[in-house]
């Protein structure tokens, strides 16, 4: 027995019975394709003795292609996927099907995209594949993914059919339980050799030649089409009897369908996947009570096991009730429904079955929806009612609709004996991983153990829920531990306690443990109001022990986990006291012995102070405080906000109704800033005194908490007591105050400001003009709200062009959930500075759209006039398509707008109309003009008395008069990989948009793996053994087009050139493309152990050893004949080994593989210079050598009504103002 | 012309040792001062304290941000940090493998068991000798002196009990008695004694406040002491006794050999010039010998040592003169 998760588990069987992986991260199968990354890296054989070759694809599209070629070349292929990424595989995998070609996919089952994304678990991408030919079969805990994926394969094998294997995502992928793996020797047994020889004879062989994938006429392609239906026939029992032959070696026995439940049920639950565990756990229990219930597993979905289906169906069963995991809007009923009732009817008019049982079908679980034992018990209460709802859902409250069913959520159907406990830390502070480690020990204890990991949808200051049983008997309940269940609550930050949920999950009697700096005396009337009423009302005990300043001590920083793990230990009782001790030592010599003898030493230090400084609090028979818990948002929030936000934000997100969300996905703007989180100790500081006001902190500020504004001296006469100003360095503006004002509540800490910051103080060399200091909310509040009450710098007074001018700019896109000192953060910020209020953002999916779009609360705001970004995103790999749209529509209605404003002249007035028409549109105070005109004109078209329809059309796009600013925004794994077709096509297109790459040069979001941006030399998932190509030129390739404007900045070399390259390619009236590159947490970068600190550090290294090269190509410039190509940096100053082995990613392999290191070191040290070489040789050619650029825009040409539009100013970089 | 030493019981081809630098730390300049002639290379110190916080800070790197986030539960691949000198070891036998001169590793430790695994270790992955850097920096100033110096005794009795290659001790030159501390070692066991480590002390930039490790290339004038004290160890001691700083030309490498070293190291020099400067500081000792008479090294070595008679110069007479000296030069001042 080993505790692994369901994709470990799946991985392990699947990566040994294959001889290649195509692959493709996405959330939650990427641990699959990084296990067989891994192993394969490391050398490790499948069950026939050789190493499989994993390939990473450019998409799933791509994966599934190249999975195709592999099968029909006679290897045994493989992938893993999930989601959007399943439905990117379908075209191919009708082809697999219809050419009869066995294959396993593995799916960890996730919702898709609808109203929203969902990174979470559900029947919805499966399910669009049941049409495909493809046999479906289902898991339901980690041991079954374990099985049934070799069950899946053997049986592909034995009949030909491909088989998608899943099993619930996030719910089975990433659940810890106990799993007996089969060994090489079961797994060669369950899929025999023969089989796999036959699967290689049947290959594309110019040995033997044959044509595979013809092209087929009204004649044949239908007969060809039912050639195959023998070998679907064979399915059901080529499934059966592999899981029979895994059953005698392994003594695990599976069925297609299993029943579960009172012999002589009456009422009947059908379901999969990890859904059916807990009705199946929930039946055994209400049988016991005497009730006839009962519950029909589905393991095998497609084809459909018509016969097996009916005979595990009791007899007695007279009322149905089937569970999908999906939704199919307008259908008569979700997928297993439909098939369970055409089973029946097949089964009575065949007539081995006496009569037709009711059958009610309805929706579970989307989106990892929790599904319990009470909602189990409520769907069999349903069934007995009268009259059943023949539709339904359970799980929320449809207040719309009216399908959802009543349940009783504090159900407790667990063996006694289970000891459930819960856990809330941070994600920086070691809590998740400390819990894993607790499995392993108990479960090395012989007992049984099973986690499941709550995370927050933030990277920056996320919290984390660990849920943990340990019982006698295998624990089967793949549900949270719910409200007044919890045996144990680990309290792992202090400032959780004042969240209502945390103890409201504490059984009655429960063991609290509370992470306290304060004494022993003073731990109780610290406590909020709820706090104490549930500890006085449950009679929980509670403990209390100062983890971090034990942690601090020993020398561990902000990692607990040590600490609490041992007094978790101590205080629950699960182990005996000694035996729990040692194995906790134990364990800390086996996790930390290879970072060596002094981590081992004061992890134990840790333990053993843990043990001495933990204490029992005692607790009075009554409550005595009188702190409440504040609201989740202040009261003047807008309502939604009030009400549906602070919900999600109170962890209250399940109990909203379905009435109180908006129907298609559109949430307020800019709602980030009523939710101060809090969650850095040290906030930046301003000191007025040394500052010059040059606007760099603020500039590299990755979560706009640093403001800057000046204003007449006279209105601090309001400010409260302490609000720091200067006077302003400018000339001309005498009896001017400036103020830097840091929203410390929203402030991480990260530091950027203070590396930016050039001022060191006189006297004192560690203190710059901004500094971290010890934050202090109440004075933040109060200055933050003087400081909005001062008016906003016009626009049209601030000098654009320099990073000292942007300073003064609001950013619209503030307070985002990213990494502390993110480095992608800063230049979206300053995108919406700089063209926030006409701004239109098409975001790829990936660390930008989680930040940028991840609910409860969104970054993308609007400035006080109500203007502000309009950001949308689509997919992952049709983002430039997706953003070109927003272009085509813009200039549509643009072109409608002056048409129609060219009809009304008269009614609008000839010289505003005319105004408008002529209005040139580049700077800032013509933005502004034209602003003015286009409200004015709306003004007067709306007083007219009964305008015709020609006004009212005017009027539907008379804001497009104002010129739209497109932006499509991605990283590196879109731009490079999974979009760069569409972003090669919308480059191509001629048309006006401007794309960012937010180059991190991994796939950041989904835990960095490597993309065709990652360089030579680098380590990164899916190239454990270090990147082995260089990474492509995506600027010389849109180069190559002539016309396109190409940028490639680093704002941490150079921020002013970051700044006139997002200037120009915003003003060039064609496509540009800005390559920015973004330090990463996956570059594995720190100073003073703070990680990422030295981010824009790492940028100017980047730069100066080469390796990044700064660069303009302005099409502009050829058209002036010049030559087009800028090299904006100087050559390299710095070895490129000063700026590689400041980043984990390089240095890594130095540790496993130094040869291959050194090699590719020197590999990537001649392609820079290489590549130094080409760069310096285009900016010094003549203009003739490069493409004649292209004319502007199709769509400024194609514009016959426009009149005389002004003509781009040559070099749009000069003066704004 | 015979050049052959003799050095930890080693037969090296010539009396040039190009020692701890960037230049040996790579494979490739390796070869290139084995085609220059070098008689040895001495790798650069493998510090066990820099492997171990690497291997701390690295772990916690790839830890950042770990189990945080439910789509990216880690974001680099398992560093597999520890601190265990994979790439050290890599270099050396690689190093062995295509070079045919002698390759000295060198070794700084901080814990007992540091030392002795990484020594036997560096003698597994093919080292020809191990050079002990014993560059201690005790954190109490008033340490004293007996402690300080046993702490040497200490190493260099542990590292040899593990490992059978030979093994010399780099000293510093700052004991009381450097000469009765090079005995002591000499009786210890040790089987060279390189003269001396250069104690790179801190810097101090006044504008901007910092405090900085200071770094500079060694200078002619800096072989005067290490001269002095091999001259006078010479004949003192059973094992073999390595020159090292100052080296700058041929008469630079004369002088040492004079004085008593079997072997002369350098860095600063073929830093300076490249390592095809090891050729040129080779021909001219040869040009030397030649013009002086010399056929083989061994009539070299030691000539001007002390207990070769080296000289009154070496003795309290040579101090007054200089004193002499000085006073002439400078007198009126």
């Amino acid at each position: 027995m080993k505790v692994i998760d369901g994709n470990e588990a799946a991985v392990s069987a699947a990566y040994r019975l294959n001889e290649v992986c195509c692959i493709y991260p996405i959330t939650p199968s990427s641990p699959m394709a990084e296990l067989a990354d891994e192993w394969s890296a490391a050398g490790r054989r499948n069950v026939w003795g050789s190493v499989p070759a994993v390939v990473e694809m450019q998409s799933e599209g791509g994966a599934a292609g190249a999975l195709h070629g592999a099968l029909q070349s006679g290897a045994l292929t493989t992938t893993f996927t999930a989601s959007q990424g399943l439905l990117l595989m379908i075209p191919n995998m009708y082809k697999i099907a219809g050419e009869l070609t066995p294959a396993t996919f593995h799916v960890a089952a996730r919702a898709l995209a609808a109203q929203g994304l969902s990174i979470f678990g559900d029947h919805s991408d499966v399910m669009a594949v049941r049409s495909t030919g493809f046999a479906l079969l289902a898991s339901s805990s980690p041991q079954e993914a374990h099985d049934l994926a070799a069950v899946a394969q053997a049986a592909s094998l034995a009949t030909r059919v491909p088989f998608v294997h899943f099993f619930d995502g996030f719910r089975t992928s990433h659940e810890l339980n106990e799993v007996s793996l089969l060994s090489d020797e079961d797994l060669r047994c369950l899929v025999s050799a023969d089989l796999v020889r036959e699967h290689r004879s049947r290959a594309l062989s110019p040995d033997r030649p044959f044509i595979r994938g013809t092209a087929q006429n009204p004649d044949v392609y239908f007969q060809g089409r039912e050639t195959v239906n023998p070998f679907y026939a064979r399915v059901p029992e080529a499934v059966q009897a592999a899981m029979d032959s895994l059953g005698s070696r392994a003594g695990r026995r599976y069925r297609l369908a299993s029943y579960h439940g009172h012999p002589e049920a009456e009422r009947v639950i059908v379901v999969m996947g990890s859904g059916a565990v807990t009705a199946a756990e929930t039946a055994a229990y209400l049988a016991g009570r005497g009730e006839r219930v009962g519950v029909v597993q589905v393991r095998l979905y497609r084809p459909f096991p018509v016969p097996a289906f009916l005979a595990a169906l009791p007899s007695t069963a007279r009322r149905v009730a089937v569970l999908d995991r999906t939704k199919e809007p307008g259908s008569p009923g979700e997928p297993l429904f439909l098939d369970v009732v055409a089973a029946l009817a097949d089964g009575v008019s065949a007539g081995s079955r006496e009569a037709m049982p009711l059958v009610t079908g309805g929706r579970y679980g989307l989106g990892s929806k929790e599904f319990t034992p009470g909602m189990v018990a409520g769907i069999f209460a349903e069934l007995a009612a009268e009259r059943p709802r023949p539709r339904f859902t359970i799980g929320i409250n449809d207040d719309v609709s009216g399908l959802s069913l009543p349940y009783d959520p504090s159900l407790d159907i667990e063996p006694p004996g289970t000891v459930r406990a819960v856990f809330y830390g941070l994600g920086s502070d070691g809590t998740v991983g400390a819990n894993k480690n607790s499995i392993k020990i108990i479960g090395a204890s012989g007992r049984h153990a099973q986690g499941y990991f709550v995370y927050d949808s933030r990277k920056s200051g996320s919290e984390t829920v660990s849920h943990l049983r340990f019982g006698p008997s295998p624990v089967k309940a793949p549900y949270l531990i719910g409200r007044g269940q919890a045996g144990f609550v680990g309290v792992h930050q202090e400032k959780l306690i004042w969240r209502p949920e945390v103890l409201g999950r504490a059984a009655p009697g429960a063991a609290v443990l509370l992470n306290t700096a304060r004494r022993p005396g003073e731990v109780w009337a610290s406590l909020p109001r709820p706090a104490q009423a549930a500890i006085v009302d449950k009679k929980l005990s509670l403990w209390a022990v100062d983890a971090t300043g034990i942690a601090r001590a020993a020398g561990l920083g902000g990692r607990v986990n040590t600490v609490l793990q041992t007094c978790f230990f101590a205080v629950s009782g699960v182990l005996p006291r000694e035996a729990a001790i040692a194995a906790i030592k134990d364990s800390i010599a086996k996790t930390y012995g290879r970072r060596g003898p002094d981590v081992v030493a004061r992890n134990n230090a840790a333990v053993d102070a843990a043990l001495a400084g933990l204490h029992e609090v005692p607790v009075p028979d009554q409550v005595t405080s009188a702190l409440e818990v504040p609201p989740p948002v202040p009261d003047d929030a807008p309502e939604f906000v009030r009400t549906v936000t602070a919900a999600m934000l109170a962890g209250r997100g399940d109990e909203l109704p379905v009435s109180a969300l908006p129907p298609d996905g559109t949430y307020p703007s800019g709602t980030t800033r009523y939710e101060k989180r809090n969650i850095s100790d040290l906030v930046a500081a301003w000191d007025p005194d040394l500052c010059i006001q040059c606007g760099n902190c603020s500039f590299v500020c990755p979560h706009s908490v640093i403001r800057s504004t000046f204003y007449p001296a006279g209105l601090l006469a309001g400010a409260p007591e302490g609000f720091a100003s200067a006077p302003l360095d400018a000339r001309g503006l005498p009896d001017t105050r400036f103020t830097l004002q840091v929203y410390g509540e929203d402030c991480t800490g990260c530091g950027l400001c203070v590396e930016a910051c050039p001022v060191p103080a006189p006297a004192d060399p560690s203190r710059k003009a901004i500094n971290l200091e010890p934050a202090s909310p109440r004075k933040t509040r109060r200055d933050v709200a003087f400081f909005e009450t001062l008016p906003a710098v016009d626009r049209a007074r601030v000098d654009f062009g320099t990073v000292r001018g942007t300073q003064f700019l609001q950013p619209l896109f503030e307070f985002s959930g990213a990494c502390a000192g993110c480095g992608e953060t800063p230049y979206l910020k300053l995108l919406s500075q700089l063209f926030g209020d006409r701004l239109m953002v098409a975001n790829a999916t990936g660390c930008s759209s989680i930040y940028g779009g991840n609910l409860p609360t969104t970054p993308w705001a609007r400035s006080a006039a109500g203007q502000g970004p309009a950001w949308s995103n689509s997919l992952f790999e049709d983002n430039a398509e997706f953003g070109l749209g927003f272009r085509l529509a813009a200039d549509q209605h643009l072109r409608l707008a002056r048409e129609r404003l060219a009809e009304l002249r008269p009614v609008a007035g000839e010289d505003l109309a005319d105004a408008i028409l002529r209005a040139p549109q580049r700077r800032e105070s013509e933005y502004a003009a034209q602003r003015a005109r286009v409200a004015a004109l709306k003004e007067r078209l709306l007083a007219l008395p009964e305008p015709p329809a020609s006004v009212r059309d005017l009027l539907s796009v008379a804001d497009h008069l104002v010129r739209r600013s497109v932006w499509i925004v991605g990283g590196d794994g879109w731009a490079y990989d999974i979009g760069s077709g569409g972003l090669d096509h919308v480059l191509a297109s001629g048309r006006d948009v401007n794309v960012l790459v937010l180059d991190t040069e991994v796939y950041s979001n989904t835990g960095g793996q490597a993309s065709k941006a990652t360089p030579l030399g680098a380590v990164a998932k899916f190239a454990a053994a270090g990147k082995r190509v260089p990474k492509k030129d995506l600027a010389l390739q849109a180069i190559a087009y002539g016309n396109v404007y190409v940028a490639r900045v680093a704002m941490g070399a150079d921020p002013q050139q970051t700044l006139r390259a997002l200037r120009e390619a915003e003003a060039y009236d064609g496509p540009s493309l800005v390559i920015a590159y973004s330090h990463c947490i996956a570059h594995g970068i720190e100073k003073d152990g703070v990680t990422l600190r030295n981010g824009m550090d790492q940028q100017y290294r980047a730069v100066a050893s080469g390796y990044w090269p700064l660069m303009r190509y302005d099409p502009l410039l050829r058209s002036a004949g010049e030559n087009p190509f800028l090299l904006d940096s100087p050559r390299p100053r710095i070895p490129l080994a000063e700026y590689m082995q400041a980043e984990l990613r390089f240095r890594v392999l130095a540790r496993t593989d130094p040869a291959a290191a050194e090699r590719l070191a020197g590999l990537a040290r001649e392609e820079v210079a290489q590549r130094w070489a080409t760069y310096e040789e285009m900016a010094a050619r003549g203009a003739e050598r490069f493409p004649a650029a292209a004319p502007a825009s199709p769509a400024t040409l194609a514009s016959p009504a426009t009149p005389a539009s002004p003509a781009a100013p040559a070099s749009p970089a000069k003066g704004s103002n | 012309m015979d050049l052959r030493t003799r050095y930890l019981g080693l037969t090296l081809r010539s009396p040039l040792v190009a020692s701890a630098g960037p230049l040996t730390s790579t494979v490739g300049g390796i070869a290139r001062l084995a085609a220059a002639g070098a008689g040895a290379v001495v790798l650069p110190s493998l510090f066990e304290e820099q492997l171990r916080a690497e291997a701390e800070r690295d772990a916690g790197l790839a830890e950042a941000y770990a189990d945080s986030h439910g789509e990216a539960l880690t974001y680099l691949p398992d560093p597999g940090a520890e601190p265990w000198p994979h790439r050290y070891l890599g270099l050396i036998s690689r190093a062995v493998a295509e070079t045919d001169i002698p390759v000295i590793a060198s070794l700084n430790g901080v814990s007992a068991g540091g030392w002795t695994d990484y020594a036997a270790a560096i003698e597994q992955a093919g080292a020809s000798a191990i050079e002990l850097n014993i560059y201690y920096l005790p954190g109490d100033p008033l340490i004293p002196a007996r402690d300080a110096e046993r702490r040497y005794t200490d190493i260099l009795t542990t590292v040899k009990a593990v490992v059978s290659v030979p093994v010399a001790v780099k000293l510093s030159p700052y004991f009381s008695s450097p000469g009765e501390m090079a005995v002591v070692l000499d009786h210890a066991g040790a089987d060279g004694l390189v003269m001396f480590n250069r104690f790179l002390q801190t810097d101090i930039d006044p504008e901007t406040f910092t405090v900085s490790a200071g770094f500079r290339l060694s200078a002619p004038a800096e072989a005067a002491l290490p001269r002095a004290w091999i001259s006078r160890v010479r004949g003192l001691v059973r094992c073999s006794l390595a020159a090292s700083t100052g080296v700058e030309t041929a008469a630079d490498v004369a002088a040492y050999l004079l004085a008593g070293a079997d072997v002369v190291m350098t860095t600063s020099a073929l830093l300076r010039h490249g390592p095809e400067h090891a050729r040129a500081l080779l021909d001219g000792l040869r040009e030397w010998m030649e013009r002086k008479g010399f056929t083989a090294l061994g009539e070299v070595r030691g000539l001007l040592a002390r207990s070769a008679g080296g000289g009154p110069a070496y003795g309290r007479a040579g101090y007054l003169s200089a004193i002499e000296q000085a006073t002439h030069a400078y007198a009126g001042r």
